[in-house]
């Protein structure tokens, strides 16, 4: 059996949207809307989804950097929900996260010894000879040269402030990293060489990754399980082979039918979905997709279907897709 | 038999003057687009993709200039071309559309309003006539309800939807050239499967040549017929889409094709063949080739000379001495 790292139950994340004299909430965003999942020991778990549909929102909830709305945490059995920022504090040691802006990231007045030693210091560990020799440390991990250290931030390529973002969320030996798209920002060539990055300090730390981005080449490359997320739902989390041989939820059908292939010579029947993805404020009633579903059914604009287990782990969020894996879409007359 | 030639472009040169020196853009481009057809333009972030397809509409502003070479679109050179001349061009024979729709259209004008003006200008209709072709355009690149958007800003529509009404503004002159910079690279994968379909339809119906750039190169694979892969300001493989993608004989091409991650391989979690390195400062480029200091074939002649541009096979150009073949490179 599997240990878990984390668990999380029934996650939901509602931003205000405040207007009136008196500031008052008239609305709420449903960023992440009752999401349950579980990440294990040693693997990378994603989350792949189109803008707003909480990807990022869930990762920062997970590591309280955003106090959920509602439901559970539950970071190596125990339950951080409701830890103030000072109870937090000890447990982010081992919860680290890594920006998709290597811009806006990285303090622009700190030189890159003191941005990545700067961990240390938060957590009062060792002395600043002690500090700077880890720092020089995780510089050479993630491929800097130690001589940069004195060096600001500017003074890099973008490739190069990732892997500065990567030494820093590394410098205190965490368990756990949330990447929140770390190499949409690059270059293809670069994009590559960081992926190689992450993949290898994985093996040699032993680091549990919950990888969030859009990219799912990339995605598919580096996965264990994904789980797709769709206006802060999940609709479906699989293995990363099983989801891609064998998408169910007929939005993982559309956004896998929808990545283009570099190659000329394939020419793939693509499924292309009608119309834009709803506003969070006023999700459609029912399932979420039901708007640009082609299966949709009045039953979908009736009740949400739950995110159930047809078997082995492949989990799914449609009416008409059952235990064991029985699929009963029909296209809608 | 051979089609018509459209827009050729020769020995091209931007160069932007900065108080720290000549920054070389564009560095002798050469570039042939067919009538109807689609030429994709692909390279990283500074090779001057960007700045070429602005060369050809004689839009770069101070203190880029134009440093030498040709345009000859529809056999006249357009560098030769005065302002008011070029203005009759833009929008009407040579149309152009944007990554971000939200910054290339007026906030401050509805949509309809927007694309009626390019109508009105470049063609000889009252505004009736504007506002009916208007909608019929808003309809022909799928906006649902065309009759009530015409009176929508901007900031009321999602940006798939912006990006359509870009591509129905560029459409509505009945272009013979549409340039798209980057137009799908800030919309969602389903959304922008929607774009790339809109615009290889409306590339059947009515013959518009595309001059296709961007930095994805399944997005080429998916549109163009022919392939200029650019690095550093210079042109460094140009071929027909299949050959590129079938047998890339320049280093920089192979090795980008190798480093993305695959959808078919059944080898995931592997390290990727990555380039080594990273692109050259502007200000401080290496000598001979601009690919050396990266490149695993590099020899003592690449770092020395630039190489030219070299026809190795019918319609298959490349910039190298020593050409990878059957994916190893020649000689080390």
């Amino acid at each position: 059996m599997k240990k878990s790292i984390l668990e999380v139950k029934n996650l939901k994340k509602y931003f205000p949207v405040v207007g009136g004299v008196f500031s008052k909430p008239i609305a709420w965003v449903k960023a992440v809307d009752d999401i349950s999942f579980n990440i294990f020991e040693g693997e990378t778990f994603s989350l792949v989804g189109e803008s707003g549909s909480g990807k990022t929102t869930t990762g920062k909830t997970i590591l309280k950097l955003i106090e959920p709305t509602a439901g559970q945490i539950i970071a190596e059995d125990i339950d951080i929900t409701n830890y103030s920022a000072s109870e937090m504090r000890p447990l982010r040691r081992d919860m680290q996260i890594i920006f998709q802006d290597p811009y806006g990231s990285l303090n622009p007045r700190l030189p890159v010894g003191e941005i990545i030693r700067e961990p240390l210091l938060v957590h009062h560990i060792g002395n600043k000879k002690e500090q700077e020799e880890r720092a020089v440390e995780a510089m050479q991990v993630v491929g800097l040269r130690p001589n940069y250290l004195r060096r600001y931030p500017h003074e890099f390529s973008g490739g190069q402030r990732q892997r500065i973002g990567i030494a820093r969320a590394i410098v205190l030996n965490p368990k756990f990293i949330v990447a929140d798209e770390p190499v949409s920002a690059l270059d293809a060539s670069i994009q590559s060489q960081v992926l190689n990055l992450l993949m290898d300090l994985q093996q040699k730390l032993s680091l549990t990754y919950l990888f969030i981005a859009h990219n799912l080449a990339v995605v598919r490359h580096v996965s264990d399980r994904i789980g797709v997320m769709y206006l802060g739902k999940l609709m479906e989390i699989a293995d990363t082979m099983e989801l891609f041989n064998r998408p169910l939820h007929p939005y993982t059908q559309a956004l896998l039918s929808a990545i283009p292939i570099p190659d000329p010579e394939i020419k793939k029947e693509r499924i292309i979905l009608e119309g834009d993805i709803p506003s969070p404020i006023n999700p459609p009633s029912g399932c979420v997709f039901r708007t640009r579903c082609i299966y949709a059914q009045d039953i979908c604009t009736e009740k949400m279907p739950q995110l159930i287990d047809i078997g082995s782990g492949h989990f799914t969020a449609c009416h008409f897709i059952k235990k064991g894996g029985k699929i009963e879409l029909t296209k809608k007359s | 038999m051979e089609k018509e030639l459209l827009l050729e472009v020769k020995g091209l040169k931007t160069y932007f003057y900065t108080d720290y020196g000549i920054v070389k853009a564009v560095d002798d481009i050469n570039l042939k687009l067919h009538k109807g057809e689609v030429l994709g333009l692909v390279g990283e972030s500074g090779c001057g993709k960007s700045v070429a397809s602005l060369s050809v509409l004689r839009l770069v502003d101070q203190p880029g200039k134009n440093a030498g070479g040709e345009i000859i679109f529809k056999g006249e050179d357009l560098l030769k071309k005065n302002e008011e001349e070029m203005r009759k061009i833009r929008g009407s024979e040579i149309a152009m559309i944007f990554q971000e729709p939200m910054t290339a259209l007026n906030p401050v004008y509805t949509i309809g309003n927007q694309i009626m003006e390019a109508i009105l200008i470049h063609q000889d209709v009252n505004e009736e006539e504007a506002k009916k072709k208007t909608v019929e355009m808003l309809e022909l690149v799928g906006i649902p309800d065309p009759e009530k958007r015409f009176n929508e800003y901007p900031h009321e529509m999602s940006g798939g939807m912006r990006q359509r009404a870009m591509i129905a503004m560029a459409m509505s002159c009945n272009p013979d050239l549409l340039i798209s910079d980057e137009a799908t690279t800030a919309l969602d994968v389903t959304i922008q499967a929607q774009i790339l379909e809109l615009m290889k339809g409306l590339q059947k119906k009515i013959g518009t040549a595309i001059l296709f750039i961007t930095h994805d190169l399944a997005l080429v694979a998916e549109m163009a017929d022919t392939i200029a892969v650019a690095y550093m300001g210079k042109i460094v493989e140009y071929s027909s889409v299949k050959t590129i993608f079938k047998d890339p004989r320049h280093p920089y091409t192979h090795g980008l094709l190798h480093s993305i991650p695959s959808l078919i391989t059944k080898k995931t979690k592997q390290p990727l063949p990555a380039i080594e390195g990273m692109i050259p400062s502007p200000h401080n480029m290496p000598k001979g080739c601009y690919f050396n200091p990266r490149c695993p074939f590099a020899t003592d002649i690449c770092r020395k000379q630039m190489p030219e541009l070299k026809e190795i096979e019918p319609g298959h150009l490349v910039r190298c001495f020593h050409p990878v073949e059957n994916g190893k490179g020649v000689s080390k």
